[in-house]
């Protein structure tokens, strides 16, 4: 092999006589429509003058393109979660005891929309909403039951929350310390990444300014407390599924992070000391080959990104460790069994590119919330995938491959043309603030759309080999009428019985300390402690900070 | 028939605007007259929304699950502000088992996932009042 690589002249002159075969063929019978965003073959042309060491390099070695750890998987497997809640805390932690049972390893607990905004469940807003998508959090009560009879030193534990993530995590804090552990013994994430809620997401709750400095202070408290903690998971997954590209997944994912960054520095803090804390979610979308690029690119450029851009010394602040969530947005309702081989090789993908944790799709999320049936399956997928398939048994199998190795150059170097762009801009949250990075998500979905109507992309069971047969009538989860009323009347039961003088103080301090410049995250775990809600606490901070509007009339 | 108004609207607490945007962008593309309210409405700031822009169509998109009590609710304050004979059709993850009712409650008709804009279209053309 290597003396047909040297061979520049040799390799060039095969491949002129092949495509020259290749276009007497393709004359008389054409290839498949639309191949034409990837070549036919790639040769060592294609990754010509590849510099093994300085591109790919070791495992667990700078830049990481090979994996973040030495061993990866032969040492320890990926972190296995399933993204589940609903209804009440009671009922979500039945169902976490479940999944830890079948062989879960980590809990990733999914918030309703209320508590995702800070609002109780009796606001009016709340009306219709408590349970729905999430388990209702009102106040550590809730959160105490959430995680009844699992111990909080034993699981790793991701929470997806953003605007009132600070208050969560303190609320965690407040949980693990009844129990008896140690902040320091405490392992999981918070989401805390504010900036796509703006562009993608749309669970904000404060302004940027506020919302940054509330990011800042959880990256300062946890570095001091909780060093095992994950600050933040910056979301380049809810970017991909609200519309963008690939690359624009790893670009405005990246322009945010340094947006933290920034923040963090202007703050007075080290990115030593707090980058070790940063953690991803990106999407597992059909494309096999180019999501395993896409992770091994992302790794690379962020390494890079972090040595260069910040001086980043330690590995752990150079490093891009990542959870992977396959994609529900290609999910189809159409013959929805067929998701199950779709979310497969998502996560298949995720494996093969080297990812820390994973959550798999339910099959019937394009439906309706996953069963205990379709939460299951999605949890065996990747038992099956670790245990079964041999992929994760030999690290970054894909590397030398002359198109992943092509595709991960592309991507690394399209994704930093669109971050240089941004910083052109003046950042991330002057891009989102002109509506560059929305539009130019728009723009993407609604091409993405365009393609499958015409047919351009196919979708099996929708646009080919689909059928008349209406989607499966099987046994669908549903988050009970009731559960609203009943959390209410929870909620209620607590607020007769705790100290009402003690959770004014509380309130009345936290009000105090927001207006200051002080560090929230002890206030917050003050307040939570008395049993002060979500929403109480959330609206002491609307009252200094304010609330953010979306202007909606851009599509 | 003169310009056909279509309000998209977002009821409700859900962020998830991707459909509600290209189904926007597809009905303008249709020919429509479209407004997009963003996410994170009341269904009385749809409604007033609605009426403030005289529209003919209220289309509704939401992935929550809260779409049993949103919708319909939509529907009565519209009744309520004299316009009963705006076209509100609603679209989103919903299951199946739920359309009869929100039909019963005024929906005219719910476009679940996979639907082609075109039959979107189609209906507004020949329902639009």
């Amino acid at each position: 092999m290597t003396d047909i690589m040297n061979d520049k002249e040799m390799l060039q002159q095969g491949l002129d006589a092949y495509n020259a075969k290749v276009a007497k063929a393709t004359a008389k019978f054409p290839e498949r429509p639309h191949m034409d965003a990837k070549q036919r073959l790639y040769t060592p042309l294609d990754i010509d003058g590849f510099n093994y060491l300085e591109k790919d390099g070791f495992p667990g070695q700078y830049p990481f393109t090979r994996g973040v750890q030495p061993t990866m998987y032969r040492g320890r497997l990926w972190t296995m979660r399933a993204y589940a809640g609903f209804a009440t805390a009671e009922e979500t932690n039945a169902r976490y005891k479940y999944l830890l049972q079948a062989g879960q390893t980590g809990l990733s607990v999914a918030m309703d929309l209320p508590t995702q905004i800070g609002l109780d469940s009796d606001a009016e807003l709340s009306h219709g909403e408590v349970g729905k998508v999430g388990v209702a959090i009102d106040s550590l009560a809730d959160m105490e039951q959430l995680f009844d009879g699992i111990p909080l030193d034993k699981v790793s534990t991701s929470m997806t929350i953003n605007g009132p993530a600070a208050v969560l995590l303190a609320m965690y804090v407040a949980v693990a310390e009844k129990q008896g552990v140690k902040p320091e013994q405490l392992r999981g994430t918070i989401q805390n990444d504010i900036l796509k809620e703006y562009i993608a997401r749309g669970t904000y709750i404060f302004p940027p300014r506020p919302s940054m400095r509330l990011i800042t202070n959880t990256f300062e408290y946890c570095s001091k407390y909780i060093p095992k903690w994950n600050t933040i998971s910056v979301g380049a997954y809810h970017i991909r599924e609200a519309g963008s590209s690939e690359v624009q997944e790893i670009a405005f994912a990246f322009a945010n992070a340094i947006a933290y960054i920034d923040a963090a520095i202007k703050a007075g803090q080290k990115v030593d000391d707090f980058a070790p804390g940063i953690s991803w979610i990106f999407t597992a979308g059909l494309d096999f080959f180019f999501e395993i690029a896409k992770f091994r690119a992302a790794r690379r450029l962020w390494a890079r990104i972090m040595k260069e851009r910040y001086g980043a010394t330690v590995p752990k602040a150079q490093m891009l460790r990542v959870h992977v969530h396959t994609a529900g947005s290609v999910l189809t309702a159409q013959q929805p069994l067929n998701n199950v081989a779709r979310i497969t090789w998502q996560a298949m993908s995720a494996v093969l590119g080297g990812i820390q944790s994973m959550a798999c799709c339910a099959y019937d999320e394009a439906l309706c919330l996953p069963t205990e049936e379709s939460a299951t399956l999605a949890l065996r997928t990747q038992q099956l995938i670790a245990y079964e398939s041999g992929v994760a048994d030999t690290i970054d199998p894909l590397a030398g491959s002359y198109y992943v190795e092509s595709l991960t150059n592309k991507i690394e170097k399209e994704a930093e043309e669109y971050i240089k762009k941004i910083d052109e801009m003046g950042g991330a949250v002057a891009a989102i603030e002109q509506g560059y990075m929305q539009r130019e998500m728009a723009a993407h979905a609604y091409e993405d759309l365009t393609a499958i109507e015409t047919c351009k992309k196919t979708v099996i069971g929708v646009n080919k080999y689909a059928d008349n047969k209406g989607a499966v009538e099987g046994e669908s989860l549903k988050a009970d009428l009731s559960v609203g009323e009943r959390q209410i009347k929870r909620v209620d039961a607590m607020k007769a019985k705790r100290d009402q003088a003690a959770v004014d103080k509380a309130l009345a301090e936290l009000k105090e300390a927001c207006q200051g410049e002080e560090n929230l995250m002890p206030y917050l775990i003050a307040a939570v402690k008395t049993y002060a809600t979500l929403g109480e606490i959330c609206g002491v901070m609307r009252e200094v900070f304010g609330e953010y509007k979306q202007d909606g009339s851009a599509f | 028939m003169a310009n056909i108004k279509v309000l998209v609207a977002k009821p409700g607490l859900d962020g998830h605007d991707r459909g509600a945007k290209v189904v926007a962008r597809a009905l303008r593309d249709a020919g429509f007259e479209v407004i997009y309210t963003g996410i994170r409405l009341t269904p009385e700031q749809i409604a007033e929304a609605a009426l403030q822009d005289d529209v003919n169509v209220v289309a509704l998109s939401l992935l929550s699950g809260a779409h049993n009590t949103l919708f319909p609710k939509v529907v009565e304050l519209l009744k309520e502000k004299g316009m009963t004979d705006v076209l509100v059709i609603g679209g989103g993850v919903i299951p199946d088992a739920d359309i009869p009712g929100l039909k019963a409650a005024g929906i005219a008709e719910v476009f679940t996932p996979g639907t082609p804009t075109g039959k979107v279209v189609d209906f507004i053309n020949a329902n639009v009042k």
